[in-house]
């Protein structure tokens, strides 16, 4: 237990208090919060939901939840069911075995919602494009807010794209 | 020539691996696998081609691994009928591939095999095979419910979970079915193929350079692994050989995609079993590697740092000397907390005993990479088959024998510390000159096999190509082998602990649903 407590004093806080590299997003991050708070009271609630990614976009959604960009501290935080989500964070080209499974979590997800498609396949189906297995890009299959693209985008910019979805004002009815 | 381990005639293979290649007719297929077997050869690969339009029927491929070498064994089907005897009852893992080989080729293993579909769910009717030269890829099929037999356990006081497709993480699709009595797992059965997106097919319309991308996006977290392999099958078809000094900065980006893996999974165990400490820590450290990567070699993940013929970015001696500097801090770190994480009883209680696959099981369903590693099957690319950069290095095999989630913990750990020493030693001794040798064509009919013992285990890609395009390309994932042992791993364990197994194997989804 010594050990435990000596490392994390050693380790202190390394949270970031914006994404680097420059100011500006700095800014972008502490608006993000004000934005959260004016939209959705005292927290965003996320639901991933992976239709079909090579899983490298997953990865960099797991490394935004690092002690560096600690999206909790702007009220960010991840749930299990698509009924306790305010957004959808969609990554992957839609396989054809998955088209059902998305769009039943996207009707499952109350209104109002947002859906922001990760990477350059869920923009534009990217090197899988659509096939007899895939359907391409997430908004062939769910109306889509945000597209943030990247192979796979960095944890920087899928917080800029949930905060570009979240300031943008629209909602769905 | 004749192979050392079985009296058939083959042809080695040009490449960097030793392959030997064999064509034996179907009526000999079992007879093969039955004397590999008792050889103790293990099944690496199988899968199926369309070779209609080369003037023959259509092809079943075996990949078994020899001592001596890897066998590519082929054999030619009728176009009529194309059945084979099936092999599951010798090699179980076969069970899966045989099934996707029948849903994607139609080729079909004869009565008394499993027939159900596999990668199939309902996007595609059941006479219509994906990888047949003649399917239309422009026809868009109608969405049917995928209705799975689904084994189903009777008795009093059971009832089932169904877990998924979408599940509460972040974590990739898939279907898995509990069987339970109170808390405690009677039997899991995973419903698999969700991610199906027809990758093989998306390589039979490229040309050999342009695969390399796609082959580094068949699993995302072993793109190093997947390129490599694809780039010295690639090179083996062509007859190339990258230069030695590529060679050695491709070993120190694999060694590094496994450190970032380990400790990314390491941080999740601690994780799943309330010690978010250790989540925080691994994921701070992981974070670091891969701010370093994106630094040295222009990727966090270093999708597409290698490339056939060599590696896109060279490493030079002061971007190499930072890279040892950063991982003998993080040597020290990982000491502590692997200190830190043998000495908390709660952490330890959860690993202990927990997801158990015993060393006979683990061998008989062909368990293979470092989860193979934890139940005492000792096999490694690295060492097994020593070819550079490897060669010099004297790789050590970390094994364990008890095959639990502890065990497994135990294996990341080291073979962090052997990863972190194995790439010091290759920066340390970085061959001088080129890092990329100029493409070559490939042959009529030209065959390379690309083996590489990545993070998770071996991946296999096989490539037939035709002129400077895929004929056919087999990308083969180790989670293939092992998913089914998951299915075992859970007997007896509380449903509760099933994440903490499942993360203590992290299995992929996307390379082995293709």
């Amino acid at each position: 237990m010594y050990q435990l407590l000596k490392q994390i004093v050693k380790t202190g806080i390394v949270t970031e208090p914006a994404p680097p590299p420059d100011e500006d997003l700095r800014a972008g991050a502490q608006r993000l919060g004000e934005v959260i708070l004016k939209h959705f009271g005292r927290a965003l609630a996320i639901r991933h939901v992976d239709a079909g990614s090579c899983n490298g976009c997953e990865l960099e959604i797991h490394a935004m939840n690092s002690p560096f960009n600690n999206p909790e501290q702007l009220g960010i935080r991840f749930v299990a069911s698509p009924r306790h989500a305010d957004l959808l964070l969609v990554t992957g080209p839609v396989s054809r075995n998955m088209e059902i499974a998305l769009r039943r979590t996207w009707e499952a997800t109350p209104d109002p919602k947002l859906v922001v498609a990760i990477g350059d396949c869920g923009c534009t189906g990217g090197i899988f494009g659509e096939s007899y297995a895939s359907c391409g890009r997430v908004s062939n299959v769910i109306p889509v807010d945000v597209a943030v693209p990247g192979c796979p985008p960095t944890p920087t910019a899928i917080l800029q794209g949930i905060l570009t979805a979240v300031s943008s004002g629209r909602r769905r009815p | 020539m004749k192979l050392k381990e079985l009296p058939i005639e083959v042809e080695p293979l040009a490449g960097a691996m030793p392959v030997f290649r064999a064509q034996v007719s179907p009526a000999e297929v079992r007879e093969v696998c039955v004397q590999a077997r008792a050889r103790k050869a293990r099944l690496v690969a199988l899968w199926g081609s369309d070779e209609t339009g080369r003037r023959a029927g259509y092809a079943l491929h075996l990949a078994l691994a020899f001592p001596s070498g890897l066998l590519w064994l082929r054999t030619p089907l009728e176009r009529r009928d194309p059945r084979y005897p099936g092999i599951a009852d010798i090699y179980p893992a076969a069970n899966r591939m045989q099934r996707a080989c029948a849903d994607l080729v139609g080729i079909r293993p004869e009565d008394g095999a499993d027939a159900r579909k596999w990668l199939r769910h309902g996007a595609w009717p059941e006479d219509a095979f994906p990888l047949r030269k003649d399917f239309d890829t422009s026809l868009r099929h109608g969405q049917k419910p995928d209705r799975y037999p689904f084994v189903t356990v009777a008795g009093e006081g059971v009832h089932e979970i169904p877990v998924g497709p979408v599940h509460a993480g972040t974590i990739e699709p898939g279907h898995f079915r509990f069987s339970i009595v109170g808390e405690k797992i009677l039997r899991l059965e995973e419903r698999l193929g969700y991610k199906h997106k027809g990758i093989e097919k998306r390589f039979e319309a490229m040309t050999l350079e342009e695969g390399a991308k796609l082959a580094g996006r068949v699993s995302g977290d072993s793109t190093v692994a997947y390129a490599w392999a694809y780039a010295m099958a690639v090179e083996g078809a062509t007859g190339i050989e990258p230069p030695r000094r590529a060679l050695a900065i491709r070993g120190v980006l694999l060694e590094l995609e496994r450190i970032a893996n380990h400790l990314g999974d390491l941080g999740y165990l601690g994780n799943d079993v309330a010690l978010s400490f250790g989540f925080a820590q691994f994921w701070r450290l992981k974070e670091e590697l891969l701010r370093l990567d994106a630094r040295l070699f222009g990727h966090r993940y270093l999708m597409d740092a290698i490339v056939p013929g060599g590696v896109a970015r060279d490493l030079p001696r002061a971007e190499a000397e930072a890279l040892v500097q950063v991982l003998e801090a993080m040597r020290r770190e990982v000491v502590t907390l692997q200190s830190i994480y043998e000495e908390h009883a709660g952490a330890q209680d959860r690993f202990i005993m927990t997801g158990q696959v015993l060393p006979e099981l683990a061998e008989r369903m062909g368990l293979g990479g470092f989860a193979g590693r934890a139940s005492g099957v000792k096999h490694d690319l690295r060492v097994d088959y020593p070819v550079p950069p490897y060669q010099q290095l004297d790789p050590r095999m970390i094994s364990h024998t008890r095959g639990d989630v502890a065990a497994r913990v135990l294996v990341r750990f080291e073979e962090l510390f052997e990863s972190m020493r194995l790439i010091e030693a290759l920066v340390q001794e970085l061959p001088p000159g080129e890092i990329r040798s100029p493409l070559a064509k490939a042959g009529a009919g030209a065959c390379g096999v690309g083996w590489v013992e990545g993070w998770r285990g071996e991946v296999l890609i096989a490539l037939e190509a035709d002129g400077n395009r895929i004929h056919r390309l087999h990308p083969h994932d180790p989670s293939w082998q092992s998913w089914p042992l998951l299915e075992h791993a859970v007997h007896g364990n509380i449903v509760p602990d099933f994440p903490l197994i499942n993360k203590s194997f992290n299995l992929s989804y996307s390379g082995a649903d293709l």
